[in-house]
């Protein structure tokens, strides 16, 4: 086991599958000589050279749909989009066209592509800047959209990403790149579609992802201070949806939290919740409330902006409120 | 070319129209569902293209596109039963009419968002510049989608990368009704290459001879020249944009006009004239092709239906 950054495991996973297949390479804005603007591709250009570290125009529509085009002939790009604002620019290629290819042709064409996107909110950025879209993508039939909460997951989910045969959605967080965590010695991946518990307990089911992992197990430290012991089942992968392990803990918890950073409204939240409700009927104490953003285009403000954004105390006083 | 391979172009050619014109009916029938999309009256084009290609060479097109299916060597069979929804069909009827495709003959497809298979032929040909071959992607597309995004990005990155695409642009005068003078800044579409530093002409497309012979030159100056190259064909659609077009936007005089010059009627003279056929051996290729268009029907017609459970297959790769 080694600690390390987000930032450093996403960039191995990068490393090691450029390393072990020549079919993958990098494609995006500022990949290259840039070294990626957080900079997670940083020497990758110098390594690697031009051809692999592709510098792109400003233009997400050539991005995605070459990226389609490359994986269509059987190469693995890896599209990195600066933010996962932009998706909105090159809409139609990520819910439009790489989810259908596949079904549309009858199973001839696949699309072995991954889409690297750096959502979120919380640096002051703006409305347009700072989105959690994530429900928008996990929407769509024949796409499948991961987005890790600790770099051991990022590491080994972004390496079956890249090997796997299907249009991949990777969504990374911005403020979460600094963040440190123990990585297994040398070679592994994480199968994509597996939920995964995070933290064991017996009091309360939190089940969240990506930045609302970070804030869940702060919120499951205080919240064990009082007694309170909750259980944080992280989905790691938004489509598929693995249920199986948010159920198991579910039906021994018999309560729930779901925490997003995304808005409430129509989000991951509702999924997970329908579902507890339409598997797990019988084991409900107490009705399911959820923690996500308020209902706002994100401001620039500091203060305002973090009040429009989930936050450690919210989690705490949802959990409250289901065990009352 | 030789005397075979034109008589070739002429039954493809034929082929096209008397698949269509059955197709038209079967829809009026209601067996045929959805949007549908008639090649009428710019056969030459495509005909003269894809005669023009190395078998390793790609073709994509937008969704017209019955006729480039027919000349990349998709038998009318599986034409005509993806037409109808069938199993058998070109994309086992989940496609439709819109979506046609065969890998095996380097058909890439059949594609129905207005210009968004444009940055994915530059992403195909990015592909083959990747694995370090000097196959040329053939991309095909309306006048219409010249005025959108997709076209801009997609020649921007092809000609900054050096990526082999023939960009084709089929004008045929009208994106749905809307003409060329009313939607586009200017009317000559291969102008827009020139913004891109793109070696671009302008060709006849009513004549499948012109076409190839354009078509010919352009493959080998990119595949010679690792760059890019735009062909502008102009050429009419006889039948509405899709099988539901009332056609306010223009007289039947026009019609008439383009029709008195059809792209089959062109090559049928000039074959007779330049003594490579006679009227007895093209009308024969005509009576083949009726038989071919009847067997196409009846193989659509009794095909199996996609089973049930096929509903759930293919959604992705790894389930």
């Amino acid at each position: 086991m080694a600690k390390i950054t987000m930032r450093e495991a996403i960039s191995q996973a990068l490393m090691e599958e450029m390393d072990r297949d020549p079919s993958v390479f990098i494609l995006g804005e500022e990949v290259g000589v840039w070294g990626g603007t957080y900079a997670v591709t940083k020497g990758f250009y110098d390594k690697y050279g031009a051809a692999r570290v592709k510098d792109t125009p400003i233009a997400e529509n050539a991005i995605i749909g070459a990226a389609i085009g490359a994986a269509m002939t059987g190469q693995r790009p890896v599209a990195e989009l600066m933010t996962i604002n932009f998706a909105f620019s090159a809409m139609d290629y990520i819910v439009n066209q790489a989810p259908k290819l596949h079904y549309m042709f009858g199973g001839q064409f696949t699309v072995p592509m991954v889409i690297r996107a750096v959502g979120g909110g919380g640096r002051q950025l703006g409305a347009t800047h700072s989105q959690t879209p994530d429900a928008v993508f996990a929407h769509f039939p024949g796409l499948k959209v991961v987005s890790p909460g600790t770099p051991e997951d990022a590491k080994g989910l972004l390496k079956s990403a890249i090997r796997s045969n299907d249009p991949i959605l990777f969504i990374e967080h911005a403020t979460m790149y600094q963040i440190r965590g123990d990585v297994p010695d040398g070679e592994y991946t994480i199968p994509i579609g597996k939920s995964k518990v995070q933290r064991e307990g017996k009091d309360i089911t939190i089940v969240t992802y990506c930045k609302g992992l970070e804030l869940s197990m702060k919120a499951a430290e205080d919240l064990s201070k009082e007694g309170i012991e909750a259980e944080i089942v992280d989905l790691r992968t938004l489509r598929p949806l693995d249920m199986e392990p948010v159920l198991e803990s579910f039906m021994k918890t018999n309560r729930a939290v779901i925490v997003e950073e995304g808005w409430k409204s129509y989000g991951v939240g509702a999924e997970v919740a329908s579902r507890i409700y339409e598997e797990a009927f019988d084991y409900l104490d107490a009705p399911i409330l959820r923690v996500a953003q308020k209902e706002v285009p994100l401001p620039y403000n500091r203060t305002l902006e973090q009040a429009a954004l989930p936050q450690v105390p919210d989690i705490i006083a949802a959990v409250k409120e289901v065990l009352k | 070319m030789n005397k075979k391979d034109q008589l070739e172009l002429y039954h493809q050619m034929v082929l096209i129209r008397r698949v269509e014109e059955r197709g038209a009916e079967l829809y009026q029938q209601g067996k045929i569902g959805g949007f549908m999309h008639l090649y009428i009256g710019q056969e030459a084009v495509s005909t003269g293209i894809v005669a023009a290609r190395e078998p390793r060479d790609r073709v994509i097109t937008a969704y017209r596109d019955h006729g480039v299916a027919i000349n990349c060597g998709i038998p009318a069979n599986q034409v005509m039963a993806e037409l109808l929804g069938k199993a058998t069909g070109t994309s086992k009827g989940k496609g439709g009419s819109m979506h046609m495709a065969d890998t095996s003959k380097n058909m890439w497809g059949g594609h129905a968002i207005v210009g968004g298979h444009l940055p994915i032929a530059s992403g195909l040909a990015l592909g083959d510049q990747y694995a370090g071959n000097d196959n040329v992607t053939i991309c095909m597309f309306g006048d219409g989608a010249t005025n959108i995004g997709y076209f801009h990005e997609a020649l921007n990155l092809a000609k900054t990368w050096g990526l082999r695409v023939l960009w084709i642009c089929e004008n045929n005068i009208y994106g749905m009704g809307t003409s060329v003078e009313r939607a586009s800044a200017v009317h000559e579409i291969r102008q827009k290459a020139e913004g891109y530093g793109m070696k671009n002409s302008r060709v006849d497309g009513m004549d499948v001879m012109k076409v190839y012979e354009a078509t010919k030159e352009a493959i080998e100056y990119v595949r010679k020249n690792s760059e890019p190259y735009f062909l502008e064909c102009t050429t009419y659609r006889y039948r509405g944009h899709s099988m539901g077009d009332p056609e306010r936007y223009r007289k039947q005089e026009e019609v008439k006009k383009w029709e008195e010059s059809d792209p089959i009627g062109i090559f049928r003279r000039q074959l007779i004239e330049g003594k490579i056929a006679n009227a007895k051996a093209l009308d024969d290729i005509e009576a083949q092709v009726m038989d071919e268009v009847a067997k196409a029907v009846e193989f659509a017609e009794t095909s199996p239906e996609p089973a049930l459970e096929d509903l759930f297959t293919d959604v992705y790769v790894e389930n």
